[in-house]
């Protein structure tokens, strides 16, 4: 279990209890935090679960996986600290966990 | 005007396999979609990736998939519209009249959309400057590559298209390719005759910048660039080509008074239809309480709503139950010499 506050764009704060073993994106989908589309359900197929995360909190994360990359090329404003929130596992290890959702997904 | 039992929206996995179950019951069909060839996301996405979790089939590719399924069809003759997107419908006596984006009209008390998540658009820049020149001088696709000729013209991206039209255009044109990190995601070849036309000064590359804004009047003059602490430049050019991908947008489907949760259709899990009489969601597209967004799923929702497509289609009958091991009826449709 670990408490993750997703940001909004606008500045507004979620922070919510992820069971380990979701994904961050499946975390934001299941607490209805607005800002993470999700197209392809979780599949590295779309760039629409994009976020930045906090750069304390970046280098602590799993190591992206192969082709996360290449579909953050197609994300919406990515950046140095981008990663599809899909692809992030959930643990004890990222309790505190901040995410800055982006303008926009698409 | 075209007549039909069903109209599907979408010729993906799931689409093609309702059409599949329409033809077993004796229905016709027309299959409408947008892009321009028959797959959906298996084919746009992952047409060489193995899918792994298609029931009897051990491993097969998004390809392989979709050749079997229109294989699978192939004895009910059935239409394809391709390139073409369902714009408008109405609803006149009980029957749906579709409007395509080409001008065709289907009359159909059915449709079927099996659309995923939506139609595939280029995604864009962000930046709003960029609307003012879309379709003119800031392009998302290519159609005519002539109009680029003897001018300045600059590529965003870094997967193959990017790199294709960035190697194509090399030849004729001045031409900057600009990606937003060093490595580039496109096939080994491209990467390579990028980096040597690169050395030989044919094409310029610069990474680790993204777009920051384009500017003229009238006519486009420059597109201004930034990298990741903020720091820009400006490059003159006749052209800004945007390659990032496609994303997926309902579209016109928003304005067909269906009843929309986030990006999904709800249905009842009887037979797939939709608030609306006669409109039905099967596949990515729809929700319902345990939905699962396997293809597997989409073959089991196509089939239920195949059925209730025949009560609308044919009121005055009732749809036997058969098996297509036993059906002489099925024999026949499907074409079966004994």
């Amino acid at each position: 279990m670990a408490k993750i506050t997703y940001i909004e764009n606008n500045g507004k704060n979620h922070t919510v209890e992820v069971s380990n073993g979701l994904s961050v994106m499946e975390g934001a989908i299941q607490n209805n935090i607005p800002g993470i589309d999700a197209d392809c359900g979780g599949g590295m197929a779309c760039a629409t679960c994009h976020v930045y995360v906090k750069e304390k909190w970046f280098n602590k994360l799993p190591p992206k996986n192969e082709g996360e990359d290449d579909m953050i090329d197609q994300a919406y404003e990515p950046s140095s600290n981008s990663r599809l929130s899909c692809q992030i596992q959930v643990s004890d290890n990222l309790n505190g966990l901040e995410v800055y959702l982006p303008e926009k997904q698409i | 005007m075209t007549n039909t039992d069903v109209v599907i929206v979408g010729a993906g996995p799931t689409g093609l396999f309702c059409a599949h179950q329409l033809g077993i019951i004796g229905l016709k069909c027309e299959i409408v979609d947008n892009l321009d060839k028959i797959g959906g996301q298996c084919i746009e996405l992952y047409p060489d990736k193995p899918i792994y979790d298609i029931p009897a089939i051990p491993e097969c590719t998004g390809e392989e998939l979709t050749n079997s399924l229109i294989e699978q069809i192939k004895p009910f003759n059935f239409n394809f519209h391709l390139n073409e997107r369902v714009q408008e419908i109405k609803n006149e006596n009980n029957k749906w009249i579709l409007k395509t984006s080409k001008g065709k009209e289907f009359n159909t008390p059915n449709i079927v959309i099996a659309g995923g998540v939506g139609s595939f658009e280029p995604r864009k820049f962000p930046t709003k400057s960029c609307e003012k020149f879309e379709g003119k001088s800031v392009l998302y696709s290519i159609k005519n590559k002539s109009i680029f000729k003897n001018k300045t013209v600059v590529i965003f991206g870094g997967g193959d298209s990017a790199l294709d039209w960035a190697i194509e255009l090399s030849k004729d044109s001045k031409v900057t390719l600009i990606h937003r990190r060093d490595e580039f995601r496109g096939a080994q070849g491209s990467v390579e005759k990028v980096k040597e036309l690169q050395k030989n000064n044919k094409l310029e590359v610069i990474t680790k910048y993204s777009i920051k804004d384009v500017k003229g009047n009238e006519k486009l003059e420059s597109v201004e660039i930034k990298d990741e602490s903020g720091q820009s430049k400006t490059l003159k050019t006749d052209y800004v080509l945007g390659f990032f991908g496609l994303i997926m947008q309902l579209g016109p489907i928003l304005n067909w008074g269906l009843n929309l949760d986030k990006k999904h259709i709800p249905v009842n899990t009887e037979n797939f239809e939709t608030n609306q009489k006669g409109i039905f969601a099967i596949g990515d597209i729809c929700t319902y309480p345990g939905k699962l967004k396997l293809i597997l799923s989409g073959f089991h929702e196509g089939a239920l709503a195949a059925r209730g497509c025949f009560k609308y289609a044919r009121p005055d009958e009732n749809l036997r139950f058969e098996f297509s091991t036993t059906s002489k009826s099925v024999h026949e449709r499907l074409g079966i010499k004994k």
